[in-house]
């Protein structure tokens, strides 16, 4: 009966993920699109949960739902007005002419050849090895690793490469959004309602990054989750329209946006002038490694995503400074 | 006796969440719908979390789940009013 009960559950949950998917991509409505699109983030969350991936459900609610939302609501707002609803029906009922059928019937066509090399690719991956071999090998070599959570020992003691390099992506995501420019203005002042929600609740937020940070050793949590609950303070805090997101001005921002790179390439060579091979923690000293590594990655995840929330670099005042003093020497 | 009365609990919980859903594609306009829908789900969250609480272990997982409820309040009182007021400034202008 229990298992019935969860095979119906689960069977629900697939459909409403690809119902969401489906109709967040047919959807000629950008707002609507986007806002389909965080539902289908959190459903995706709840499969996680379902799967008993807990750290991946946390990551997805709150990056893929959350912090995508915002930013996809963002650039939707930023954007020109699009054409009305029943125009675009409109062209639509028209019909395509050649070359769109022939773009899409290919597009379909390799999109097609992709999702079965990946199902098959999934399949053999199945078949060959025995899928219990990782899990063991976890288990096995978990009290060398620092930490008991056998998701942080993987992203930051046995596979600390691949953390890294995930930092170095985001790193250069930064400087991508840091090439466009200066930040749009802020919004309005918020009205005392919205007003009084931001003054508890980001306070809490900040508590609960830094406890997402501690807990992440031993229970779901770690750099990312903590990162993101830590950007969305900022994000809420920028919605309120203050002037002060939580970003430091200046030089101070580059260094906590490269901390965690830099934090981790500095433990990775401090360890090979050891003589240890290279992010191959000593077991003693593995626990505050892997905490330092994971505090500076928080900082920069939380600087990066809150950045790319911006859209640009954060008016500093050390520029306005510079910028008023100009004017004035023109003036003069 | 503990599973009689969470299991009771979320029944009542999944119940209103019920009434806010059809609320929410049955109501005539804007306001009543965010009307049926934050009332009916916040009642229905705290419903389902006490249920919840009385199955957890200890009291810091209690604690976690009343904090969750809380913030779930606050935040859908918060946009509903947004939400609210936006509309109502459209049709002033309008």
């Amino acid at each position: 009966m229990k298992t019935m009960t969860l095979h119906v559950f689960d069977g629900l949950l697939l459909l409403s993920i690809v119902a969401l998917a489906w109709a967040s991509l047919a959807t000629t409505d950008v707002r609507r699109s986007v806002i389909l699109f965080m539902a289908f983030g959190l459903v995706l969350a709840v499969a996680w949960g379902r799967l008993l991936a807990p750290d991946v459900a946390l990551a997805e609610a709150a990056i893929g739902a959350g912090l995508s939302g915002a930013l996809l609501l963002a650039a939707v707002h930023r954007q020109p007005r699009p054409l009305s609803p029943v125009s675009s029906n409109d062209s639509r009922h028209q019909g395509p002419n050649g070359l769109s059928i022939v773009v899409r019937w290919a597009v379909t066509l390799l999109s097609a050849a992709l999702a079965g090399t990946l199902a098959w690719a999934l399949l053999h991956a199945f078949s060959s090895t025995p899928h219990n071999m990782l899990p063991q090998a976890i288990s096995g070599n978990l009290a060398a690793s620092g930490v008991s959570n056998p998701v942080t020992a993987v992203l930051l003691n046995f596979r600390a490469y691949d953390t890294l390099l995930e930092l170095a992506v985001l790193l250069t995501a930064v400087l991508g959004i840091f090439s466009l420019g200066q930040a749009t203005p802020g919004y309005q002042p918020a009205g005392p309602v919205f007003d009084g929600l931001v003054h508890w609740l980001v306070p809490v937020l900040i508590l609960m990054a830094g406890y997402l940070l501690w807990v992440g050793a031993h229970a779901p949590g770690g750099a990312f989750q903590a990162g993101a609950a830590l950007a969305a303070a900022g994000v809420v805090l920028r919605l309120a329209g203050r002037s002060r997101i939580g970003l430091p001005d200046g030089s101070a921002l580059r260094i906590v946006m490269a901390a965690g790179v830099g934090v981790f390439l500095l433990v990775g060579l401090s360890l090979l002038l050891l003589g240890r091979p290279f992010l191959g923690y000593p077991p003693a000293w593995a626990g505050a490694l892997i905490l330092l590594i994971e505090t500076a990655a928080m900082l920069s995840i939380a600087a990066t995503l809150l950045l790319a929330f911006l859209g640009g670099q954060p008016e500093s005042t050390g520029v306005k400074a510079a910028a008023k003093q100009q004017r004035e020497e023109i003036s003069l | 006796m503990i599973n009689i009365l969470s299991s009771i609990l979320i029944l009542a919980g999944v119940f209103f969440y019920l009434a806010g859903s059809i609320g929410l594609l049955r109501l005539p306009d804007l306001y009543s719908r965010l009307h049926a829908l934050t009332k009916a789900d916040n009642l229905g969250l705290g419903l389902l979390i006490a249920g919840l609480a009385l199955h957890s272990q200890d009291l810091f997982t209690v604690l976690k789940l009343l904090l969750i409820w809380l913030a779930v309040l606050a935040a859908s009182a918060t946009s509903a009013h947004l939400i609210a007021r936006q509309a109502r400034r459209q049709e002033t202008d309008s």
